[in-house]
């Protein structure tokens, strides 16, 4: 498995072996959100940088998840259409949003590292 | 707002301790739930017991001769013949009909009533009443006096009995001075879930000692408000602020069953409560538009605000209060809705975000209430 990387709106991407990119929400994300109970995905097309690709439901409310970087979607979890709870039994896991194609194959690196994000959430805490 | 600006329950430092999470509700730093997460709460209510902290509700004593009667003059409901020992759901109207707040008023016996009003309105609340009855009965607001805990589920009459075997044979809605560890406190077997269970005020600083011992059963969870809403929903409760308020009338809001018989257009002591004209004749020619269940039919939540269209896309009403109901298992809502779309099983269509989700109008309690009639 690759490197993480991470956006400022706790996103984790993770480069695959053909140059695609998935993407989930982190453990961080999933457990301020409370029980999630509807993913709605995004569709098989491409997307420009901060649109709203998809948005998770946690019972107490919706929340947008955001495209990391231009791309086009490939595929999403089909998983979360019936288990939802998936986001928050395994976030960095069986619980993946989607899969894309990044229209700059460099720009994922350049995203936050496990370090950044690590000191995002503690300055978040003390905030 | 910062959390020092926010007030807090006597009950707020349990909270931390019980690692919730803390929300600001109506100007007071309250959980929202806590590590269990609210749909483990809110499953666990309904399956065993919960306590609630509601202490951020007002409660309110009037006392005097005239208070029943006086009272009167402000809700559309019988309190000159509430029954000592008995509770009772009311509201406040405003000369237009519209609902100002909702309340239970409970008979306490020598002349002596019992309000719990919404924590957002009742220094409104009380200055109403002041205003209205100031002269005519003695008003005492206890805020910062009482806390008030509810303990709910099926469990909770065999829990709470263990400190007072006597509410084993309270029923839905009776209401009774009873000594909990050696404190005075009122207890009223109703709440705010749909469950059997009891709402109990107790002196704030007897609370957390109470709460803890509670808390100390092995029925009991302590519950936030996430949850509390989400039951409160699946039970077909309102929500003042959300799904009534003073733009509604008991008769939009669907609570024709609240004004008693008595003080309705053909009753012994018809009308005398404000915007009654209008509220009586809503009644006879009909309204609008009126509050009603809806059940989405695909798993996306449809939540407050959500613009409610028929098959044209023509906006036919506003969705009122929505989420996800653990016991139900899926989402639902409730919506104010153009008449013509009311009946039972009509299809309508949510807007979010910018798709149409297809609802269906439900009959409400969306679950079963399971109130201890007896």
């Amino acid at each position: 498995m690759s490197e993480l990387r991470f956006t400022e709106d706790h996103e984790w991407l993770r480069a695959e072996a053909d140059g695609s990119v998935t993407v989930g929400i982190t453990a961080f994300a999933q457990n301020a959100l409370g029980d999630v109970v509807f993913v709605q995905l995004p569709e098989l097309q491409a997307y420009d940088k901060g649109a709203e690709a998809s948005t998770v439901e946690s019972v107490k409310a919706a929340s947008g998840v955001y495209m990391p970087l231009d791309g086009d979607v490939l595929e999403v979890n089909p998983a979360l259409e019936d288990s939802p709870e998936l986001v928050n039994e395994d976030p960095m896991g069986a619980g993946w949003f989607f899969r894309f194609k990044p229209a700059d194959a460099d720009a994922v690196a350049k995203l936050l590292d496990q370090d950044a994000y690590d000191r995002l959430i503690k300055a978040n805490a003390e905030a | 707002m910062s959390t020092e600006t926010l007030l807090k329950t006597p009950l707020h430092a349990l909270h931390l301790e019980l690692g919730a999470r803390m929300v600001p509700f109506a100007g007071y730093d309250m959980p929202v739930q806590y590590p269990l997460g609210v749909m483990k709460e809110h499953l666990h209510t309904r399956d065993q017991a919960g306590l609630f902290d509601v202490s951020h509700m007002g409660q309110i004593r009037l006392t005097g001769a005239n208070a029943a009667k006086a009272l009167e003059t402000l809700v559309p409901v019988d309190i000159i013949d509430l029954p000592v020992g008995m509770q009772r759901y009311a509201m406040f109207t405003n000369e237009q009909g519209g609902i100002l707040d909702d309340l239970m008023v409970a008979n306490l016996g020598n002349d002596e009533l019992f309000l719990v009003v919404n924590a957002a309105c009742k220094d409104q609340d009380l200055a109403h009443l002041r205003q209205h009855i100031g002269e005519l009965c003695q008003i005492e607001p206890l805020f910062e006096e009482r806390a008030l805990l509810a303990l709910q589920g099926p469990a909770a009459v065999k829990v709470l009995a263990r400190l007072a075997p006597e509410v084993i044979k309270m029923t839905f809605m009776q209401f009774a001075p009873l000594r909990l560890l050696g404190v005075e406190c009122y207890v009223s077997r109703s709440g705010y879930t749909g469950e059997d269970g009891f709402e109990i005020s107790v002196p704030a600083a007897s609370a957390e000692s109470l709460a803890r011992s509670l808390l100390a059963e092995t029925e009991v969870e302590a519950i936030g408000l996430g949850a509390r809403d989400s039951l409160r929903l699946e039970a077909g409760l309102c929500l003042y602020g959300h799904d009534m308020n003073t733009e509604t009338t008991p008769i939009e809001a669907s609570l024709l069953w609240a004004i008693s018989k008595v003080r309705r257009a053909d009753g012994a002591r018809a009308g005398g409560f404000p915007g009654a004209d209008r509220i009586f004749t809503q009644q006879q020619t009909g309204v609008s538009r009126k509050r009603v269940g809806l059940l989405p039919q695909e798993r996306t939540p449809v939540r407050e605000g959500a613009e409610i269209v028929d098959e044209h896309d023509t906006v036919i009403g506003t969705v009122c209060s929505g989420g996800f109901g653990p016991s139900l298992g899926g989402p639902l809502a409730m919506g104010y809705l153009d008449m013509a779309f009311t009946a039972l099983d009509s299809e309508v269509s949510a807007l979010v975000r910018g798709k149409k989700v297809p609802l269906r109008v439900s009959k409400m309690p969306f679950v079963p209430q399971r109130y201890y009639r007896g």
